[in-house]
Formats: C-alpha cells, sequence, structure tokens
C-alpha cells in the first residue's frame, strides 16, 4: 500500500499569479499601443515609454524610501503605465505622463496600502487629476496626416456621420489607444480566451450605454440614427474602459452580478455624461464613480450560500 | 513656561496646541477657503479677531451665564462679533468679503470658537483668557497661511499674488479646487506625524514610545482605543 501523505490545503494550485495575469493585460493592450504609435507617430511611443517609465519608476522609489518589500515585478505598475499612456493624447508635453504616472502610482495606489488596495482605478483616477488640472492641454487633439481633426465623438455630437470603418481601423483623432477598435477587440478577445476577464464585464458597459443613449435621446427628443448610437458604443474611451478599466480586479465587484450591475452604473453615468450634461467623453468619470459603488455593490449581489434561506443570508 | 501667562497662552496657540495642526479644529473653513495666501491671511485674521474678542466677553460672564444654557449664551456673544467682523469686512475690504462670502458668517459655528469657549475661556481670568484667543488665532491664520500659500504656488503659480515660478510652469489648476486641499492638509499631516511632531492622531516620540501596554499614563486616547480593540 502506497504511503499516506498528510499535507494542509490548499492542495490544488492554480498556476496563475499576479505577475502572468498583468503580463496578458499588457500583450493584449499592445495591439492598440502599436495601432496608436503607427497613427500618431513616434510621439505616441515617447508618451506611452515615459507613462510607463514613471509609473514603475514610482513604486521602486516609493517602496525604496519607505524601506518595504519592491513589488515592481509584478507588473502592475506597467499596466497601470500603459493604460495611463492610452487614455493621453499624443501631443501630450514631456512631463504629462511622467506627472500622471507618479500620481496614479503614489497617491491612488501606494499610499492606499499598494496593489489590490487601491479603491480606484489609479490610471483612471491620475487621468481625471490630469483632465482637471490642464483641461487646455489634455484637450488638444492631434492632427491627423497634418489636418487638425475633432474626434468622433465631438462630431457626432455636432451632428456630422462618422464613417463606422474609420472607428474600426483606427484612422482618426483620438487618443494613443482608442482610435482601432479593431484593435481594442483584439485584446479584449486574448483576455477573454485566457480567462483574465469576463465577457459580461465590458458587454454591459457597452450594451448599457447604447440603452442609456437611446433612452436620454428619446426622452428629449432628439433623433437617433443608427450611426450616432455605433459612434456612442465604439468611439472615444468606450471601448478601452470596457474592456481594460471596468474589469480591473482590484476596483470593481467581484460577484458575478455586481460585475453587471456595475457596468450598468457605468453605462448610465456615461450616458448621463454624454447625453445631459456637457462632456463628450465621459467614460473615465463614470468608471471612477462607479469604483466608489463598488462596495455597496457587492454588498447586495453577494451569493446566498447554498441552503440558507433569504432571511437568514441577509443577518448574517 | 508658568502657565496661562500670555506668552505662554500665544506659544500654546501658535504651535504647541495649534488648532488646525494638532487639535484638528475648523477643517471646513481650513479646506474651503485656502485656495490662496490672502484668503487665508484673510480667513484666519477675522476669526482670529471674533476668537479674541469672545474668549474675553465669555470669561468676563462666566460666573453670570448659567451653566445649563451657557451653549445658546455661548453662540449670541460669537454671532455678535462676526455680525461686526462681517459688517467691517463689507464696508472696507470687499474684494476679500467676496471671496470668502459664506465662510463668514460661518465662523459662527467654527468649532474652535466654541471649543475655546468652553474649554478654556468659561473656567479662565479675562486677560489669559483674550490671550488665548489671540494665540489660537493666529495659529490658525498661521496654519491658513501656509495652506493657501502651497495651493496657490501649486495651482497658479504665484504667493500672494506675486508671480514665483518660472514662466514655463503650467498651473495645476486642480490645487485650486476642492481635492487639492485634501491633498495639501493630507500631506501636511503625513509629514507632521513623520518627523513625530504631535498631532491629533499622534502624540510624538516625546510622549509616547507607542508601547501601549507597558505605558501608565491613563489619560491617554490612544491607549484606550486600542484597548476597547
Amino acid at each position: 500500500m502506497s504511503k499516506l501523505n498528510v499535507s494542509i490545503s490548499p492542495h490544488i494550485r492554480s498556476k496563475e499569479t499576479t505577475t502572468s495575469i498583468m503580463l496578458d493585460v499588457i500583450i493584449a493592450l499592445l495591439p492598440s499601443v502599436a495601432v496608436g504609435i503607427y497613427v500618431f507617430g513616434l510621439r505616441a511611443l515617447m508618451v506611452t515609454a515615459l507613462s510607463v517609465i514613471s509609473c514603475v519608476a514610482s513604486e521602486f522609489l516609493y517602496e525604496k524610501l519607505l524601506k518595504k518589500p519592491i513589488t515592481i515585478k509584478d507588473l502592475s505598475a506597467v499596466v497601470t503605465g500603459l493604460i495611463l499612456a492610452v487614455n493621453l493624447y499624443s501631443t501630450a508635453p514631456w512631463w504629462l505622463p511622467i506627472l500622471g504616472g507618479a500620481f496614479a502610482i503614489i497617491v491612488v495606489k501606494m499610499l492606499y496600502g499598494g496593489i489590490g488596495q487601491n479603491f480606484m482605478n489609479p490610471a483612471l483616477a491620475a487621468r481625471c487629476f490630469l483632465l482637471l488640472s490642464f483641461s487646455r492641454i489634455m484637450t488638444d487633439y492631434p492632427a491627423l496626416d497634418g489636418v487638425s481633426s475633432p474626434t468622433p465623438l465631438v462630431l457626432a455630437k455636432q451632428g456630422t456621420v462618422v464613417p463606422i470603418s474609420d472607428l474600426l481601423l483606427g484612422t482618426h483623432s483620438g487618443t494613443i489607444g482608442e482610435t482601432s477598435a479593431i484593435a481594442i477587440l483584439i485584446g479584449a478577445a486574448y483576455l477573454c480566451i485566457k480567462g483574465v476577464i469576463k465577457p459580461r464585464e465590458p458587454l454591459s458597459v457597452i450594451l448599457s450605454t447604447g440603452v442609456f443613449v437611446t433612452l436620454f435621446s428619446l426622452i428629449q427628443g432628439n433623433p437617433i440614427t443608427l450611426n450616432y448610437l455605433a459612434v456612442q458604443m465604439l468611439g472615444g474611451g468606450m471601448l478601452l474602459g470596457a474592456v481594460f478599466m471596468a474589469s480591473d480586479y482590484a476596483t470593481t465587484p467581484v460577484t458575478p452580478w455586481g460585475q453587471v450591475v456595475f457596468g450598468c452604473c457605468v453605462g448610465f453615468i456615461t450616458a448621463l455624461i454624454r447625453c445631459v450634461g456637457n462632456g463628450v467623453e465621459g467614460v473615465s468619470y463614470a468608471i471612477i464613480i462607479s469604483n466608489l459603488l463598488t462596495p455597496i455593490i457587492e454588498k447586495i449581489t453577494a451569493p446566498r450560500p447554498f441552503g440558507l434561506r433569504k432571511e437568514r443570508a441577509k443577518n448574517d | 513656561m508658568k502657565q496661562n501667562t500670555p506668552i505662554e497662552r500665544l506659544y500654546n496657540g501658535v504651535l504647541k496646541e495649534n488648532p488646525t495642526f494638532v487639535l484638528m479644529l475648523g477643517m471646513c473653513p481650513t479646506l474651503a477657503v485656502t485656495t490662496s495666501a490672502i484668503n487665508g491671511v484673510g480667513m484666519g485674521l477675522s476669526t482670529c479677531a471674533v476668537l479674541m474678542m469672545s474668549n474675553l466677553i465669555i470669561s468676563l460672564l462666566r460666573k453670570f451665564i448659567p451653566d445649563r444654557v451657557r451653549m445658546p449664551a455661548y453662540i449670541v456673544v460669537v454671532a455678535s462679533f462676526v455680525t461686526i467682523v462681517e459688517l467691517l469686512m463689507q464696508a472696507y475690504v470687499r474684494p476679500l468679503y467676496t471671496a470668502l462670502g459664506l465662510y463668514i458668517p460661518l465662523i459662527v459655528v467654527n468649532c474652535i470658537i466654541l471649543g475655546r469657549a468652553e474649554s478654556y475661556a468659561s473656567k479662565n481670568p479675562p486677560i489669559a483668557s483674550f490671550f488665548d484667543g489671540l494665540g489660537m488665532g493666529l495659529g490658525f491664520t498661521l496654519a491658513l497661511t501656509i495652506i493657501g500659500a502651497i495651493r496657490e504656488l501649486l495651482g497658479a503659480g504665484e504667493v500672494f499674488g506675486i508671480r514665483i515660478m518660472p514662466e514655463a510652469f503650467e498651473p495645476v489648476s486642480i490645487m485650486v479646487m476642492a481635492p487639492g486641499a485634501f491633498f495639501v492638509l493630507a500631506i501636511l499631516t503625513a509629514l507632521q506625524n513623520k518627523f513625530k511632531a504631535p498631532s491629533a492622531t499622534n502624540k510624538g516620540d516625546k510622549f509616547c514610545s507607542g508601547n501601549c501596554a507597558a505605558c501608565a499614563d491613563k489619560t491617554c486616547e490612544i491607549g484606550e482605543r486600542s484597548a476597547e480593540k
């Protein structure tokens, strides 16, 4: 008879680590970054590189100065840097990604206890910080082929018809990562296949945005065309936010229904900002506001343990 | 230092028990009006004026005010002086009056003023109370000016309206908006804790080694709180 091995749990371990998940997110972001660099030129590469370097260096310096274990090897700072960079315009001056990266890592992430402890998406919080601080620079969209043209969302708000092929291929003005819907969708497909994100997270954001935009337009009596809806759902930071930011582990609910509710929250606030409010974008604000609702959403969508009645579960 | 002398009261108010950085009182005006150094000075000095006079009057009346109605009585005294200050500011420093807006009438409910009335002026003689108010007011002014100057420097590149930063500096306008107040106050408090200066959240090395179990100081709130847990 073979020997009986006694060991403490866990007996089955997943091969996934924080580093492997972060690596998957980086791989998924690469197509968008590549299209950004192709469309906007080497300046986009510089902004991306500076943002990533700033994030990693801030994390390293903060931990070094406070004599804490160095955690830059888990690549989460690289992901933050990349997400921040794809949210910036390639016209950003050199210090903008550096300041944003430092703010994201030090103020939003490290001060709250490092990876997994932040209550808000660091990259998006940094983007909003930059947007509020330097509104002129942050809305200075880059010229394409030497012709300055507004982003599709601005055009759609003015009532212009934007060709969908432009949105898919990315041949329009915008932030570094948001131009090409196809590139983002490739990344999204990769993440879904690898199981890093569940399709319900981005889908609930995008579909609810469509529903609420339609709803608000009907209430206001604005004409609603298929093209307008498509631009709202594909243009701007919508896809990028839905795929890479509304699925962040630390700042969004862990319960399945919670993730759907979270997605609908993001969609509702985005539509509110875009249709009722003055803004053209709004996804970043929608996501960080929804981040704040995450604990409440998790509380109301907590699954009932098997065998417990409803009232019991509530009392526990 | 001898207790309750004018000099000791000034030292106590400005440094030892600075109302903003150590007692953490009066947070509402601290966060709301410090968008520039001059606003900080204005708010601080108007609070200081009210604080001095209300401490003096409350101390003089301390034997006549019945204990059960002392709060309304204090409020009446404080509100009178706030009204005087408000009307004077409206007449003579109009720009500051418009900049501070609602926060001038709100001095009535400033916790520093009621706190000093309750904890000091109602128990001590008039002269000491007057200097207690002056010290606290100057401490408040100092704190507000520091916070205001930092926010103005980063948010507009100026201090007291004088350009400090080079032309190439792009103002970080979030610093003069509401979040900037929280950033600056939090970072100043963090630095205070770092250098172990006494504050509401940190009694400092001088007073506390952090070893609550072996501590004989039964009045210490930190120990009480950790014991409750």
